[in-house]
């Protein structure tokens, strides 16, 4: 499987740490409530087709990725850097 | 036999090999195959089930039947395929699965019990009783039907992994891939060929047609040669494409020197590849299928285009009298090249009543074999026809059912391949595989016309998609033959008819799974074991999937294949595992002072990757406790020195980075003093603890965080994320330095005394208070020191650059034990910290919070950080939750050990009603007593109470007091000296 990180370009996936959902990315707010934490920290989908993942370039870069991909093709279709969407989200 | 003027051997170059304890004489250029056939060896193996004799069946890396044990010794290497073998002098083969020998296999009473030995007869057999299967029957089933064995010996030969980058793969060097590549190439494509065989040339190798008006294998010759030329084409030959991926990812396997007499130093056994192309043309060829009938696995059976193989490249013919049985036209070829070489054809059974007259050889039209004799080797076989039957007596059967697309590698990512019932094959699925073209034979394009059109055709289209153009090429001319074929999968009749040669699978076996019901293609295969050795049921999966369709009376299509996966041809686990035998299996992380410890004798201790020294044992200590209580005192009443450079540094820099730290730390590091020093702790989101250590503000901007060996990866990462996915707002820059500077405790009373004779400057004791950092310099070096203490002891942490690590060690070494002091290691380490309830990854495990080891009080209230909100769910602040206690020994028991559990005294000692358990424990030289850290329900609450201590693995059964945690100067006023 190849990722392309958008900082260093294409590379082997074995060159990147798997973290799981982006939904990392969408932190709750402190006082949001269990039921939203509980969701941010424990509760995944598990989707046959387009997912969203956080990838780690850790033997690269560093930089930590969104990837849109297919779990049924397995096709790449999408990398962003996480705080491009992060820094967009917040603006 | 060897034939006269034929053949692309070098026959100026005889070579001597060994098959089974007799020599033999074959040519530089000769496979181990060609060259037994050529020394009229037939009988070469037995089969694996009924033991039956054995010859070789086909010419290539298919074959079911000749596998052998190539060498002797620690590498001999067992299953190799003499069809793949190349010969070299001094070879030394074995044939396998017969005992005592080959002629003579007492296990061949198999083959007089067939009756009982069809599909299923494992699985209905040895039902019973249970506890045999395991003890008897597979043990008994195992030692009787078997392949080669490996040697038992460590791997003596190295093997080696290898990447590549390219535009466009071309697998398979024959007509249609040598045209792609062209194509390619012409345009300026950066292309691999890789190719199984060890030249180039595919089928062109075995055959006489023309191409282009001169000999195909003179055609191919000069495109190999233009093509090596290139710069921008790489010729790899040897080297079977085993397996597809993801993303244009390819697995291949090189044969680098399997071929070789002597193998020059330098070179792999084998070379794993990995290929990263932009685009593949898959031009793998085809494999010609048996025909089954009666007794058809009798040495002297062959494929007839093996036959024709044997024959055109290697001049040598399988026997004096052939006889060819199939249902297509291309077996007659076989029949032309061998009447032209002057061998006697004697009759081509042809099940076509349409088929072709002969030249100058007898045809049996509509007729069928429908049996053979023959001891160890064909000797005749019987012709089913209008007529009646009739024996023909013939040393060689040149069978061919029809010829089957080589698809597999197109089936890799899941795709299944589609029927076609015009050439009675499975051909690719268009875009089975994303970036894939598929050209010739393994495309159904049979002729050699059609094979060097689909080449040109897949490269151009490749070369559009890669932005390249490519130039107008002439396709050379050449034979055109269309592909004329009638179905003809299993001669009707009674016995035992071969699909599956290697596993001893018949058309009975398919037929009796269909009517136990085990109609789905993937049931069959595992209750027949079809299509389950070796060869992956190359030679027969086609005709036992038409034999069951015809069973259950569905399509071929509908019945469908079973899946192909990787690898296409076996692949040693040594070739993949390449790098990782002994210390190659991990990498080993080495400190500055590993060289100095070492030189002290002391024995080393694996921490994740790294080697740390244990103990370093003095004159006259004979046991490891002996040199740890030793240094413990010395810590204690003088001064230790120890690397702890494996502890994770990070270095945090930017305007953002106090309030970064704010929010990865459950405390406050914003209103640390520049100069200081705190402790910290890092919560996971989920509210449980992830990694203590110390932060140090060196500037306004700039701290260095300390983490634990065990977890500097994982904090980095964790501190990598908040920073990108959460706090992005944040500037702040993340470096990881563990490897930059060498960090050395010098801990002890007489710490500040080892300090001031090794640095420049002496250090004051008021500038220096805990908890204090900053600069200092060794030997004109700038280092840093932090006044900290995991001992308890009055303490320090100098840090200096890497490549000053190993003078300043041993500069450090030589001062201290001018003033009784030394160094210490790992074990005393942990000692030191047990003492003063220290905690490490042994306390905080992943299932501990804050409020578990104390330090609920740590998180802050006035701002938000990682862990904060989880962390205050009811069932994480339970104050009956196991938490944090020192133990020691109150009984006649005195040791203590880590894992235990714990149990009040009253209680049955069973899982339900453990209260806590063990984590950590010592000898405390200092208090003369083990020592213990663990989990007990409500510990804090119970200080003072007895508790007992079970292990049941062990069978340890103590009573502790449960004790504060903190055995050593409570009040820390050590640390503070
Ligand atoms: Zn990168």
């Amino acid at each position: 499987m190849r990722i392309t990180c958008p900082i260093c370009g294409e590379r082997d996936r074995r060159e990147f740490y798997y973290q799981g959902a982006a939904i990392a990315l969408a932190r709750p707010a402190p006082d949001a409530g269990e039921a939203a934490w509980d969701a941010y920290v424990h509760l995944r989908d598990n989707p046959a087709g387009v997912t969203r993942d956080l990838w780690q370039h850790e033997s690269g870069c560093s930089a930590w990725i969104v990837v849109t991909r297919d779990t049924v093709t397995h096709e790449v279709l999408d990398s962003a850097l996480a705080a491009d969407i992060g820094m967009e989200a917040g603006a | 036999m060897r034939i006269a003027g034929r053949g692309r051997i070098d026959r100026r170059s005889p070579v001597r090999f060994r098959f089974d304890g007799i020599d033999y004489s074959g040519f530089q250029g000769d496979t181990l195959a060609s060259a037994l056939l050529a020394n009229d060896v037939r009988l070469v193996g037995r089969s694996f089930k009924y033991h039956r004799p054995r010859g070789v069946l086909t010419a290539g890396s298919e074959e079911p039947n000749a596998l052998m044990t190539i060498g002797s010794g620690a590498g001999a290497e067992p299953n190799v395929r003499a069809t793949v073998q190349e010969l070299f002098p001094g070879l030394e083969a074995r044939s396998q699965n017969r005992w005592p020998s080959l002629n003579f296999d007492l296990m061949a009473v198999n083959d007089l019990a067939a009756p009982f030995l069809g599909a299923g007869f494992y699985y209905k057999t040895f039902m019973w009783p249970r506890a045999f299967w395991e003890r008897v029957y597979e043990p008994v089933i195992r030692n009787a039907a078997g392949l080669g064995a490996l040697s038992g010996a460590h791997e003596p030969d190295r093997n080696e992994k290898a990447y590549a980058f390219c535009d466009l793969l071309v697998i398979g060097g024959g007509p249609a891939g040598l045209m792609a590549a062209l194509v390619a190439a012409r345009a300026g494509a950066d292309v691999i060929v890789a190719d199984e065989d060890s030249r180039m040339g595919g089928r062109l190798l075995a055959e006489t047609f023309e191409v282009g008006g001169r000999p195909g294998v003179n055609w191919a010759d000069n495109v190999i040669a233009e093509l090596n030329a290139m710069d921008n084409v790489r010729l790899m030959t040897r080297t079977t494409v085993t397996g597809v991926y993801d993303q244009g990812t390819f697995g291949a396997l090189e044969r680098v020197s399997h071929h070789l007499a002597v193998r020059p130093e330098a070179l792999p056994l084998e070379t794993f590849w990995r290929i990263q192309a932009r685009r593949s043309i898959l031009a793998a060829g085809a494999l010609e299928r048996p025909v089954a009938f009666r007794n058809n696995d009798r040495p002297g059976i062959m494929t007839a285009g093996a036959v024709r193989a044997y024959l055109n490249r290697w001049g040598v013919c399988a026997g004096r009298r052939v006889t060819l049985f199939g249902n297509n036209d291309d077996m007659h070829r076989t029949a032309r090249d061998l009447l032209s070489a002057g061998i006697h054809v004697v009759a081509v059974i042809d099940s076509r009543h349409d088929a072709p007259d002969g030249r100058g050889y007898r045809v049996y039209k509509g007729a069928m074999v429908c049996d053979s004799s023959g001891r160890r080797g064909l000797e005749s076989v019987t012709v089913r026809s209008i007529g009646g039957e009739d024996r023909i007596a013939t040393d060689c059967l040149a069978m061919s059912g029809g010829w089957n697309p080589t698809v597999h590698l197109t089936c890799h990512l899941n795709a299944r391949p589609t029927w076609r019932e015009d050439i009675l094959g499975f051909v690719p699925t268009p875009q089975a595989v994303p970036g894939m073209s598929v050209a010739g034979a393994c495309n159904g394009a049979f002729s050699t016309h059609d094979c060097l059109r689909e080449g040109a055709a897949a490269a151009r289209d490749t070369l559009e998609d890669l932005g390249l153009r490519a130039a107008a090429i002439d396709l050379p001319e050449a034979e055109d033959a269309p592909h004329a074929i009638s179905p003809l999968w299993a001669v009707p009749g009674s016995g035992r008819a071969w699909l599956d040669f290697q596993n001893d699978v018949c058309v009975k076996d398919v037929r009796q799974a269909a009517m136990e019901n085990f109609r789905s293609v993937e049931h069959m295969k595992r209750y027949t074991t079809q299509g389950m050795a070796t060869d992956q049921g190359k030679n027969s999966n086609v005709a036992a999937l038409a034999i069951l369709a015809d069973v259950t009376g569905r399509g071929i299509q509908d019945t469908g294949t079973t899946t192909f996966r990787p690898p296409f041809s076996p692949v040693s686990i040594a070739a993949m595992g390449a790098g990782a035998q002994g210390k190659g299996f991990a990498p080993e992380r080495f400190t500055t002072s590993h060289k100095a410890s070492a030189e002290r004798g002391a024995p080393m201790i694996e921490a994740g990757l790294w080697y740390r020294p244990s103990y370093f044992p003095a004159p006259g200590e004979s046991h490891w406790r002996q040199s740890c209580d030793r240094e413990v005192n010395m810590v204690r009443t003088s001064v230790g020195v120890c690397d702890v450079s494996t502890l994770g540094k990070i270095d945090v820099q930017g305007p953002g980075a106090a309030a970064f730290l704010d929010f990865v730390y459950v405390n406050t590091f914003s209103t640390l003093k520049v100069g200081r020093v705190r402790y910290g702790l890092m919560l996971r989101e989920d509210g449980h603890v992830m990694d203590d250590g110390t932060c140090a503000r060196l500037g306004d901007t700039h701290f260095v965080v300390t983490t634990t060996t065990a977890a500097a990866g994982q904090v980095m990462r964790h501190l990598e994320f908040v920073h990108q996915c959460l706090r992005p707002d944040l500037d702040v820059a993340l470096t990881s330095v563990t490897e930059q500077w060498a960090q050395f405790s010098v801990a002890g009373p007489r710490s500040r005394d080892l300090l001031n004779a090794v640095l420049d400057n002496p250090i004051a004791v008021k500038d220096w208070p805990f908890m204090a950092c900053g600069q200092v310099f060794v030997g004109g070096v700038q280092a840093r020191l932090f006044r900290i203490s995991f001992s308890g002891e009055q303490a320090y942490e100098l840090a200096v650059p890497a490549r000053f690590g190993d003078s300043v060690f041993r500069i450090l070494l030589d001062h201290a034990e001018k003033i009784g002091g030394g160094p210490y290691g790992l074990e005393a380490l942990n000692v030191l910290r047990l003492e003063k309830g220290f905690i490490t990854h042994a306390e905080i495990h992943g299932r501990t919070t804050a409020f578990d080891i104390g330090m609920d009080a740590m998180v802050s209230d006035k701002k938000d950080c990682i862990g904060k909100a989880m962390s205050r769910r009811p069932g994480l602040t339970d104050p009956d939750r196991e938490r944090l206690v020192g133990l020691k020994p109150a009984g006649e028991v005195q040791l203590l050990v880590a894992g235990a559990y714990l149990f009040s005294p009253g209680d049955d000692p069973v899982r339900v009603n453990a209260q806590g358990y063990v984590t950590s424990v010592a000898f405390s030289p200092t208090l003369g007593h083990m020592i213990a850290l663990g989990f007990l329900r409500n510990g804090p609450a119970r200080h003072g109470e007895r508790v007992r201590m079970i292990d049941h693995l062990r069978g340890l059964d103590a009573t502790c007091e449960v004790v504060d945690p903190v055995f050593l100067d409570p009040e820390g006023e050590r640390a503070r000296d």
